[in-house]
C-alpha cells in the first residue's frame, strides 16, 4: 500500500465527497495542502480576501443545495473567514471551512500567525475539529460534510496543523465515522401530523409561513402540491422567497419589517398559522407579544431548539419539511374526504382585497431613477428567471419586494446575519454553481465597497457575473432610520462620490456603464445582460427614496409605515 | 428553580469548552458542574445544577442537544434521586474549641482527614443541605479554606 501526505488524503476524501470547487487563499500553514491541489482536478478559485472565499462558498451552496468548501491559511486568513462563517451559520447553510494552524508541536504558544480557531468559530459553527492526528483526516473530513449536510444545514470548520498536512498515511487508510450523538430527526410524529391536518381542515382563516428550511429541505414542490390541495395562502420569510411562486394568487410575498402590507395584515388576522422551516426573528415577528394574536402555531422543523423559542406553539412537529409536508398532505387529504372542510371562500376574498388594497409601491411617474423601477425592469429583462443575489440594506429589501420569485434557489441574500458585502462574493459562488443561469447582484454603494476587490476574482476568471449597483450615495438604510427617528440627523451615512464605480470596474477589466435617467434603465441592463463579461451598472437612483411599508422597531406588524404617511419627515 | 441536569457526552478534547461556552453565550448560568469518565472510558457525564425557569431549562436542554458531541441528556427529578457533593473544610482549631468541632463532625457523619496545631481539615458528602448546615455550625471557627466538587446525582430504582 502507498503512502500520502495528509494533503493529498485531504483532497482525496474532499473528492470522494464530490466537492468540483473551493474557494481559498493560500499562506504559509496550508503551501503543503496548496501542492496537493496543484496537482488536483478540483478547480480552486483564487478570492482576493478570505471573508470573499467564505461567501462564495455560501452562495455556491445556497444555489446548487451542495455544501460550499473554502479554505484559509492559519491565523488572520481563518480570522478573515469569520464573518462569512457567522453568515452561513445564520442562515443554516451547508459548509466545510478549512483552515491552515501551526505544527502541533506550536499550539498553544502564541506561535507566528496562531490563532485559536475553533474556540473562536465555536458560536458560529455547527461543529468544529482540530485535528491532532493524520489518521483522523478521513474521519473528520467525511463527518464535516455529513454534519454540514444534513440535520438543519450549516458551517463546520476543521482546523489543520501544517505537519499533519505533511505527515504520511497509507493512501487507502479508512475509518468509519462516529457520530454517536447525531441523529437529526427527519420523520415527522404521525399523530402530531395527524392532529394538525385535522386543525388546518378545522381552521377558516389559515396561513402558511414557509421559510429557508422548505428551501434547503428541497420541499417546494411538495409545498406547491399541498397548497393546490388545501388553498391556503402562503407568506415567506426572506430566505423562503422562492419555496412558492410569488405570482400565484395565493402568494403574499414576505412578511415583516419591510414586508408586504397585505401578508403582516394576513398574518394579524390569521387563526391558524403553519409555520414550516422558520424561525419566527424578530424582523418577522416585530413586538412579539402582538404577533398573530389569533392565531394557533403549528411548527415544522428540523431543529427543535426552534420550536416554542419565541413564540407559543401548539402543535410542534419535528421532522425534515419535504417529509412532513408529504405526509401532511395525504394526511389532511384523507381527513377531508372523511369530514370535509370548512368554507375558506370568505378568507380568500379577504386575501384577494388586501393584495388589491395594498400592493407594493412607489412613485411610478417620476422621473427619477426609482430603485423600485429598476429591479421591476430585472425582473421583466431577465424573465424572472435570473438569480438575484443581494447586499444589504435598501437594495436588499427593494430586490425582495420588487422582484417576483418563482423558484426555490433563486434568491441568495443574507438573512440573520445581514451582512454587507455578501452579494459580490456570493454571486460568484452563485455563477459558479449554476453557470447556465444570468446571476445579478443588486447591490449598494456601500455594501459593495467593503468586497470590491473581489471584482478581479470575478474578471480574472470569466464568472461573468452582472452588478446592478442602487448607487444612492449613502448608507441607505440607515440614513433612513435616522430619517425617520433621529431627525433627519445623518450621522455619517454620506458616501456620495466614494469612487466612480465605472472607472473601478473598468479597472478590473470589467465593463461599467451609469445611468442618470429613467429612460436609459431599461436599454442599459438590456446591454449588461448581453455582454459576455463581468458587467457593473451604476444606477443613480433618487438618493432619499426609501423603503416602505416600514414596521418600526419594537411595533407590531400590524402598524406599518407607509411613503405618504412621511412626506414632510 | 433549580434543575439537575446529566450529560452523557463523547470523551473528547474541547468538549466541556463547547458546553460552557454554550451556557455563556445563551445567557444561561450553571451553578455548579461535575466532570467525569463513566464506566465506558469513551463516555463522560457531566452533572449541571442550573438556576432557570422551566421555559428556559427546555431550551438549554434542545441547545445542549445539538451540540454534536452530546449523546444523551436526562433533566434528574429531585425527588426521587440520590446527590451528593463532597467539600473539604479547613477551619481553625485549637486545644479549647477542638472537642466542640469534634462534636460536630460527629454529629455531621463528617470525617477529619488532617489535624495540624492550629487547624483541622474535614471532609463532607451529602447533599446541599447537609453540606451547608456543617459549613454555618463552622464558621464561628473560623473557615480558613472551602473546596467543593460540583454536585453529582444519579437517580433511584432500575431506571437509568
Ligand atoms: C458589515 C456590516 N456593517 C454594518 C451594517 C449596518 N448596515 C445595515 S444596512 C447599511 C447601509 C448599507 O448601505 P448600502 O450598501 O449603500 O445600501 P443601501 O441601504 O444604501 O441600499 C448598514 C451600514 C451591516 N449590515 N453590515
Ligand atoms: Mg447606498
Amino acid at each position: 500500500m502507498g503512502k500520502i501526505t495528509g494533503a493529498q488524503m485531504i483532497i482525496k476524501c474532499l473528492k470522494e465527497e464530490g466537492v468540483e470547487v473551493i474557494f481559498g487563499y493560500p499562506g504559509g500553514k496550508v503551501i503543503p495542502l496548496y501542492d496537493a491541489l496543484f496537482d488536483s482536478d478540483i478547480r480552486h478559485i483564487l478570492v482576493r480576501h478570505e471573508q470573499g472565499a467564505a461567501h462564495a462558498a455560501d452562495g455556491y451552496a445556497r444555489v446548487t443545495g451542495k455544501t460550499g468548501v473554502c479554505i484559509a491559511t492559519s491565523g488572520p486568513g481563518a480570522t478573515n473567514l469569520i464573518t462569512g462563517i457567522a453568515n452561513a451559520y445564520m442562515d443554516s447553510i451547508p459548509m466545510v471551512a478549512i483552515t491552515g494552524q501551526v505544527g502541533t508541536a506550536q499550539i498553544g504558544t502564541d506561535a507566528f500567525q496562531e490563532a485559536d480557531i475553533t474556540g473562536i468559530a465555536a458560536p458560529i459553527t455547527k461543529h468544529n475539529y482540530l485535528v491532532k492526528n493524520v489518521e483522523d483526516l478521513p474521519r473528520v473530513i467525511k463527518e464535516a460534510f455529513r454534519i454540514a449536510s444534513t440535520g438543519r444545514p450549516g458551517p463546520v470548520l476543521i482546523d489543520i496543523p501544517v505537519d499533519i498536512t505533511t505527515d504520511l498515511i497509507d493512501e487507502n487508510f479508512k475509518v468509519d465515522i462516529s457520530l454517536p450523538g447525531y441523529k437529526p430527526t427527519l420523520k415527522g410524529n404521525l399523530k402530531q401530523i395527524k392532529q394538525a391536518a385535522k386543525k388546518i381542515a378545522e381552521s377558516r382563516k389559515p396561513v402558511i409561513f414557509a421559510g429557508g428550511g422548505v428551501i434547503s429541505s428541497g420541499a417546494s414542490d411538495i409545498l406547491r402540491k399541498f397548497v393546490k390541495v388545501a388553498k391556503i395562502p402562503v407568506i415567506t420569510s426572506l430566505l423562503g422567497m422562492g419555496s412558492f411562486p410569488e405570482t400565484d394568487q395565493l402568494s403574499l410575498k414576505m412578511a415583516g419589517m419591510h414586508g408586504t402590507k397585505y401578508a403582516n395584515l394576513a398574518f394579524t388576522e390569521a387563526d391558524l398559522i403553519i409555520a414550516v422551516g422558520v424561525r419566527f426573528d424578530d424582523r418577522v415577528t416585530g413586538k412579539l407579544s402582538e404577533f398573530a394574536p389569533d392565531a394557533d402555531v403549528i411548527h415544522i422543523d428540523i431543529d427543535p431548539a426552534e420550536i416554542g423559542k419565541n413564540i407559543k406553539v401548539l402543535i410542534p412537529i419535528v421532522g425534515d419539511a419535504k417529509i412532513v409536508l408529504a405526509d401532511l398532505k395525504s394526511e389532511y387529504e384523507e381527513y377531508i374526504e372523511k369530514k370535509g372542510i370548512h368554507n375558506r371562500d370568505q378568507w380568500l376574498s379577504r386575501i384577494k382585497k388586501l393584495k388589491e388594497d395594498y400592493p407594493l409601491k412607489y412613485d411610478r411617474n417620476s422621473n427619477k431613477v426609482k430603485p423600485a423601477y429598476v429591479v421591476e425592469k430585472i425582473y421583466e429583462l431577465t424573465k424572472g428567471d435570473a438569480i438575484i443575489c443581494t447586499e444589504v440594506g435598501q437594495n436588499q429589501m427593494w430586490a425582495a419586494q420588487f422582484y417576483k420569485f418563482t423558484k426555490p434557489r433563486t434568491l441568495v441574500s443574507s438573512g440573520g446575519l445581514g451582512t454587507m458585502g455578501f452579494g459580490l462574493p456570493a454571486s460568484i459562488g452563485a455563477k459558479i454553481g449554476r453557470p447556465d443561469k444570468t446571476v445579478i447582484d443588486i447591490a449598494g454603494d456601500g455594501s459593495i465597497q467593503m468586497v470590491s476587490q473581489e471584482l478581479s476574482t470575478a474578471v480574472t476568471n470569466k464568472i461573468n457575473i452582472k452588478i446592478m449597483l442602487l448607487n444612492n450615495g449613502y448608507l441607505g438604510m440607515v440614513r433612513q432610520w435616522q430619517q425617520i427617528f433621529f431627525k433627519k440627523r445623518y450621522s455619517h451615512t454620506c458616501i456620495y462620490n466614494s469612487v466612480d464605480f465605472v472607472k473601478l470596474v473598468e479597472a478590473y477589466g470589467g465593463v461599467g456603464f451609469r445611468v442618470k435617467k429613467k429612460e436609459e434603465v431599461e436599454n442599459t441592463i438590456k446591454k449588461a445582460l448581453e455582454i459576455n463579461n463581468v458587467v457593473l451598472v451604476d444606477f443613480c437612483i433618487d438618493r432619499e427614496e426609501n423603503v416602505y411599508p416600514m414596521v418600526a422597531p419594537g411595533s407590531p406588524i400590524s402598524e406599518m409605515l407607509e411613503s405618504e404617511m412621511l412626506e414632510g419627515v | 428553580m433549580n434543575h439537575i441536569v446529566s450529560v452523557l457526552v463523547e470523551n473528547k478534547a474541547g468538549v466541556l469548552a463547547k458546553i460552557s461556552g454554550l451556557f455563556s453565550r445563551r445567557g444561561y448560568n450553571i451553578e455548579s458542574l461535575a466532570v467525569g469518565p463513566t464506566d465506558d472510558e469513551k463516555i463522560s457525564r457531566i452533572t449541571l445544577s442550573v438556576n432557570a425557569e422551566e421555559h428556559s431549562i427546555e431550551q438549554i436542554i434542545k441547545q445542549l442537544y445539538k451540540l454534536i458531541n452530546v449523546i444523551k441528556i436526562q433533566e434528574l427529578n429531585p425527588s426521587n434521586i440520590v446527590e451528593r457533593e463532597l467539600i473539604l473544610i479547613k477551619v481553625n482549631a485549637d486545644s479549647k474549641t477542638r472537642p466542640e468541632i469534634l462534636e460536630i463532625v460527629t454529629v455531621f457523619r463528617a470525617n477529619i482527614v488532617d489535624v495540624a496545631k492550629k487547624t483541622i481539615m474535614i471532609e463532607i458528602t451529602g447533599n446541599s443541605r447537609k453540606v451547608k448546615g456543617l459549613e454555618e455550625l463552622l464558621r464561628p471557627f473560623g473557615i480558613l479554606e472551602l473546596v467543593r466538587t460540583g454536585k453529582i446525582a444519579c437517580s433511584r430504582g432500575s431506571k437509568s
